[in-house]
């Protein structure tokens, strides 16, 4: 059997500018949901504030767990319906932390059972104090930085074959960091930083591929961190680890397109078929880059479906990123490189 | 013709010793040990804790106050004050002379303190005197690890099977509590500071000034909680109470759980040689005084002490209930805390919602997997099937791997899986495109098998790469359920690669290697 026929020859570099407005409106929505939301919805895991997951064994309703919680002077209650179907499940959110999260579990128990007559199972409890927010928060960044930095190590050593100049890079990055970092500036605005740091360096030292698929990255975060704020949805530490996995997911695709990319373009010398040739080469790795999208959608639709509330936002996280990182390596990653290839004959 | 080389042979053992590894999880039976669940699968509850370390620094202080002024007092020598104000000492005296003879005792006796000011301030001369950096920071990291002991202790005794506890940072402590039932009662005992006192209440001193804020030098309002068993309701009594100690728990040698004679859960306590003395010495020179028995702040119960008692051996009274005298018990026996301890981060999950969560999780591996297998048959054909064989082993790669490894799978581990069914037939699927490609060129089968293998090993090594950094970047950084993610992402990225470029390849061998026709069902 064959989705893509195997002489197929779609002319996806043409469409280039179209897939640059759906980008550019991808990445406007993200910014106008981030600036509406004021940032990310940090879930307690980075904001501190505590949660309880209850469960009934009859029908409950959502108001009356709320009523029965007004007593307790919790500081920004929320209640949620939680878990598919009859499950009769609760999540009740507070920014209360700390001392007063000390037996929280069986004040919202107590004044649940005297509200509504009904004693709650205590599902799940979560509080973490605003320091160890903080520092999670501060280790999620790292870890991000981090990544970023060794991937942009490999990509531009092994596609260039120019390790030196990959390390020159990766010592400007963390130079980068560093200054800015006397500075006392926060992480975001440090990673940003290093970020522009490295493009520059890349487009300085003609490292295309690396920086095709460095902006392809970028673009494929952003756009997911932007998804997830445009629908409210809490950012979580599972959720900076499907962020880190989409990095190397959408990687992954971007590398083999450019695999191939280079393998046609071994004893070419005439640089003026090169839009042809990049187009063939999307089209001759586009059977593989959409079975594998497919494959993994496929479990993660599973997981997405199946798997319960917990792992319900994890599952999100990564569909979009799948989406979008399948989307990137062909519509941005590699007009990039063009672009790029095509400037240095001009110029 | 080589049925079996060296490399199916080396692919044999490999899987055989991943099932090996992974029996014990299904079958009880094998001697290796079964997959770690994480503690949001088995339940359980996950605490940090956080030392307040710079009270026992000021603890310290206090101690050294009380020794100066001690010798102060031996000397003769006059003075106006000597107190902690923050984490400094504060001294004050009258003259020349005084401070002569105090520099003299600090230089002799107290030689580790540093004089960081001497003034003249109101007709007296004030000094300020600190402990070293050095010294501060080992009073910390003292403080640190004998919480961690005691904590240790106290859940030994508690009764936990398992449990890891582990300093985090500088005044951090990690406890991971699997199958913790009643999580409030654990903490309780975990967060109790135990510190017990002995004092004689202010005989003298006025309740209802005290409670106006008009109290005796050297004395301090403390309160005893007490609940009516009958309506649940707690008052709280206040008593006036000299601040000197007397005597405290780090004497004690036993506490156990007694009864009195209505049957009342009491904590009997017994000192050690020295302790008994003391408790001796007190009584008698004490009688018809009231001593009052505190822990942490709160006085427990004010006895009026009718006789000298001997032997060492008292108790402590105050309507607990079963469960409280036991943790009373156990928090006296594991000793105090050095310094208290606050609660910053805490996760429990209980065992249903684990159980949940694990039916779940395999639900949806099970569902994605059955469809990635319909899916590649489907598509490739007999060459699908290989394909589907491989990602099953790799299944069981990773699950041998966890339990060799004792790894913990977690929630989000288990998510991890599911996500390495979905990218291991990556590797297979980037194979059998180029095969195919190869073929339309013209090439018989076992060349565009040998060409398709050779080109894409390189591929599938770069694309797998990438992923294996992030995998490697999580572990470093994550903590419990991030971690487990990170071990079965990287140990799923490991195992397709092997299944691919070795294992497929060793069967797409065997099976042409029978064939002389030039088809391939792919």
């Amino acid at each position: 059997m064959q989705l893509i026929k195997s002489d197929i020859n779609i002319d996806f570099l043409g469409k280039r500018k179209i897939a640059m407005v759906f980008s550019g409106l991808l990445i406007l929505a993200s910014i106008i949901g981030l600036v509406i939301h004021k940032g990310p919805n940090y879930g307690i895991d980075f904001a501190g504030g505590a949660l309880v997951q209850v469960k009934f064994n009859q029908d409950v309703s959502i108001g009356q767990v709320r009523d029965s919680l007004a007593g307790l002077n919790l500081k920004d209650l929320s209640v949620q319906d939680f878990g598919e179907g009859d499950t009769h499940e609760f999540l009740i959110r507070t920014a209360n932390t700390g001392s007063e999260g000390t037996g929280l579990a069986q004040a919202v128990s107590a004044a649940i059972e005297k509200g509504t007559g009904i004693a709650p199972e205590i599902r799940r409890m979560e509080m973490v104090g605003p320091q160890v927010g903080d520092d999670l928060k501060k280790q999620a960044l790292l870890a991000i930085f981090y990544s970023l930095l060794f991937i942009t190590i490999y990509i531009s050593g092994r596609f260039e074959l120019k390790w030196i100049l990959s390390g020159v890079t990766a010592g400007a990055m963390m130079a980068a960091v560093y200054f800015l970092s006397v500075f006392n500036v926060s992480m975001p605005i440090l990673i940003t930083g290093a970020l522009v740091v490295s493009l520059a360096l890349f487009w300085r030292l003609r490292l295309k591929y690396a920086m095709g698929a460095m902006i392809a990255l970028i673009h494929d975060v952003f756009i997911t961190v932007g998804i997830f704020c445009i629908f409210d949805m809490d950012f979580s530490l599972p959720i900076i680890a499907a962020l880190l996995t989409i990095i190397g997911y959408s990687l992954n695709d971007t590398i083999i397109v450019f695999d191939r990319i280079r393998e046609n373009i071994k004893g070419e010398s005439d640089k003026t078929g090169l839009p042809a040739l990049f187009n063939q080469s999307i089209n001759q790795t586009l059977s593989r880059t959409l079975l594998t999208s497919v494959t993994t959608l496929i479990v993660l639709l599973a997981l997405f479906f199946l798997g319960g509330e917990i792992i319900h936002n994890f599952a999100f996280a990564m569909i979009v990123g799948v989406v979008i990182g399948t989307y990137s390596s062909i519509f941005v990653a590699t007009p990039i490189v063009l672009f790029a290839s095509l400037k240095r004959i001009n110029g | 013709m080589k049925l079996l080389t060296l490399k199916h042979g080396l692919v044999l053992i490999v899987i055989l010793a991943a099932i090996i590894w992974l029996l014990p999880t299904f079958t009880n039976t094998w001697p290796h040990k079964k997959i770690n669940l994480g503690l949001d699968l088995q339940g359980g509850m996950h605490l940090v804790l956080e030392v307040q370390n710079i009270k026992a620094v000021e603890a310290e202080l206090e101690r050294t106050a009380d020794e100066i002024k001690k010798e102060l007092r031996q000397d003769n020598i006059l003075h106006q004050g000597v107190s902690r104000q923050g984490n400094m000492l504060v001294a004050q005296l009258p003259d020349q002379e005084s401070k002569a003879a105090f520099e003299q005792i600090i230089s002799k006796e107290f030689s580790n303190l540093k004089v960081t000011s001497a003034g003249v301030q109101d007709g007296s001369i004030g000094f300020q005197l600190k402990l070293p950096e050095d010294e501060m920071d080992m009073i910390r990291k003292m403080a640190t690890d004998q919480a961690l002991e005691t904590i240790r202790n106290r859940i030994d005794e508690f009764g936990v099977s398992e449990p890891d506890i582990r300093i985090q940072g500088k005044n951090r402590i990690l406890l991971q509590l699997p199958g913790i039932n009643d999580p409030d009662r654990a903490k309780d005992l975990i967060g109790k500071t135990a510190q017990l006192t002995f004092q004689l209440v202010d005989e003298d001193a006025g309740i209802d000034a005290a409670l106006k804020g008009n109290l005796p030098v050297g004395s301090m309002l403390l309160y005893e909680k007490r609940t009516d068993p009958a309506t649940g309701n707690t008052t709280e009594i206040p008593h006036v109470i000299k601040k000197q100690v007397l005597l405290d728990g780090s004497l004690l040698v036993n506490a156990r759980v007694e009864f009195d004679q209505f049957q009342q859960p009491q904590v009997g306590i017994e000192f050690n040689r020295k302790g008994a003395h003391i408790f001796d010495r007190i009584t008698g020179e004490n009688i018809k005084k009231r001593l009052a028995i505190i822990l942490d702040n709160t006085v427990y119960s004010a006895p009026v002490i009718q006789d000298r008692i001997a032997g060492g051996k008292a108790v402590i009274t105050g309507n607990f209930t079963m469960n409280e005298a036991k943790d009373l018990a156990i928090a006296l026996r594991a000793g105090s805390l050095p310094a208290p301890v606050t609660i910053i981060e805490e996760r429990t999950v209980g065992p249903t919602l684990g159980a949940d969560s694990i039916r779940m999780g395999m639900i949806s591996m099970l569902v994605g997997g059955v469809l990635i297998l319909l899916f590649m048959t489907i598509y490739y054909r007999k060459s699908g099937l290989i394909a589907n064989l491989a990602l099953i082993l790799n299944i069981i790669l990773i699950g041998g791997g966890l339990a060799a490894f004792q790894a913990t799978l977690t929630l989000p581990g288990i998510a991890g899986i599911i996500l390495t069914i979905g990218m291991a037939v990556d590797a297979n699927v980037i194979i059998y495109e180029r095969i195919r490609e190869e073929l339309r060129w013209g090439k018989t089968a076992a060349a565009a098998v040998h060409a398709g293998f050779d080109r894409a090993a390189l591929t599938i090594l770069d694309a797998n790469v990438t992923t294996l950094i992030a995998a490697i970047v999580l572990f470093q950084f994550g903590t419990g359920p991030v971690k487990g993610f990170a071990v079965t992402l990287g140990l799923g990225i490991v195992a397709s690669l092997f299944t691919a470029l070795v294992l497929s390849r060793s069967i797409f061998d065997l099976v042409l290697q029978k064939k002389t026709t030039s088809s391939l069902s792919i």
